[in-house]
């Protein structure tokens, strides 16, 4: 007794095997190495996100050179300040020690931009100052210290 | 007669189970293929959860965090490319609400409501919330933006395609499409920093300790121990994103 499939079936096999296979190796081709490693995702983007460089060195690298600045600050309203808030990005004067790769902002608009008077500052959280009347034409640092604010220089 | 009627049942038996070793096999083999069956997160308890906390409060508008940022993560001078940047919100008596950023908050603030229309204002920073559930991520057709195991939402810059779905996805605006590289940029939570345990860079020079990061799974964690003792609020609780960047003293007038 022979069995007997109908050539349509056979075709419509055929066809469905040449397309799931097209699809396998298409597909192998077409998907990057580590995708789905972790999830949907490239699995070696997770390292590429961890390649940039830094700027900001975080002010422990700072105080490995400047322990003074570290004893200084310590005594003050401004300890809690890390120092690359006012310095800038550190990361290229850690390498060169060179002066010129990190800021010294002294002037009353940098200041200011933290002791500024806006009614949206809590009082408790900033000293504020109103730079129209405080001592004008002056720089800031001519008087502070700024790693010791309340230490007047006369 | 009766040994064909075996023969053919028998024929038929060995045929159904080539059949079935056939599937099974080739199932097995698909099922290691992690693409074709949706891999599952893994939950690996030995990485950190990272959450974030900004304390309203003890935010003064200064811009230190809009700064530093666009310097660590090399974010277009252009004022309106941020990855965080601060918004005042000022309530006036009258009860309408006036809502500034200029240049992200990274020139200051000038208050430009009279002193006497004020009811409240204050200031709020705002960054990528690092949803766990979140709509940027589902949203991207070619699954370039994702939730890393350690819960920061991250962009895969070379296999985005540029497409503006999860900028427009995004409930919190915290994305734009860079304008050199021309795919989709947004805070990594300083994902190469932490990898090098440095903290973000906007929390490095926050002068008042404002922002704040931490493990969640750390039950003893600073972070934790801040969620415990005040009481914090997410943006847009409606959307159900599983936003982990909890505001202390949200007011209900920030979006």
């Amino acid at each position: 007794m022979k069995h007997y499939i109908p050539p349509q079936l056979t075709r419509l096999a055929l066809a469905f095997a040449i397309f799931i296979t097209l699809f396998l190796v298409l597909r192998n081709f077409l998907v990057p190495d580590t995708f789905g490693e972790y999830g949907h995702y490239r699995g070696a983007s997770l390292i590429e996100n961890e390649q940039p460089e830094i700027h900001y060195s975080g002010q422990q690298a700072c105080f490995e050179c400047h322990r003074d600045i570290e004893d200084l600050k310590a005594q003050d309203v401004h300890s809690e300040i890390h120092c690359e808030t006012c310095h800038g990005p550190g990361q290229k004067h850690v390498i060169s020690s060179k002066a010129t790769d990190i800021l010294k902002p002294s002037s009353r608009e940098f200041c200011g931009s933290c002791h500024v008077m806006n009614a949206a500052k809590s009082k408790n959280a900033v000293i504020q100052v109103d730079l129209k009347e405080h001592n004008i034409g002056k720089n800031c640092t001519e008087c502070h210290n700024p790693h010791q604010p309340w230490e007047m220089k006369k | 007669m009766g040994n064909e009627k075996i023969n053919s049942s028998r024929r038929k038996f060995l045929k159904s189970a080539v059949a079935i070793a056939g599937a099974t096999i080739g199932y097995q083999v698909l099922k290691s293929s992690p693409v074709l069956i949706s891999a599952a997160e893994p939950k690996d308890e030995s990485l950190p959860w990272y959450g974030i906390v900004i304390d309203i409060q003890k935010c003064i508008g200064c811009g230190s965090c809009a700064k530093a940022c666009k310097n660590e993560n090399d974010v277009p001078v252009e004022p309106f490319f941020f990855r965080t940047w601060i918004e005042q919100y000022t309530v006036k008596n009258d009860g309408s609400v006036d809502i500034v950023s200029p240049n992200g908050g990274i020139d200051g603030f000038e208050q430009r409501v009279p002193d006497e229309d004020i009811f409240k204002s204050f200031f709020v920073p705002k960054m990528c919330n690092h949803c766990a559930k979140s709509p940027c991520e589902q949203v991207c057709p070619v699954g370039a933006t994702f939730l890393s195991p350690e819960g920061v939402v991250l962009i895969d810059e070379k296999y985005c395609i540029g497409c503006r779905y999860c900028v427009q996805a995004c409930p919190y605006g915290c994305r734009f499409i860079h304008p050199v590289k021309k795919v989709a940029n947004k805070c990594t939570l300083c994902y190469h920093r932490l990898k090098k345990n440095l903290a973000p860079a906007c929390m490095e020079v926050c002068p008042t300790g404002a922002r704040m990061y931490g493990n969640l799974r750390d039950k003893n964690s600073e972070l934790v121990k801040f969620l415990k003792e005040h009481t914090t609020h997410v943006l847009r609780p409606n959307l159900n994103t599983g936003a982990k960047l909890y505001y202390n003293a949200l007011s209900s007038e920030v979006r």
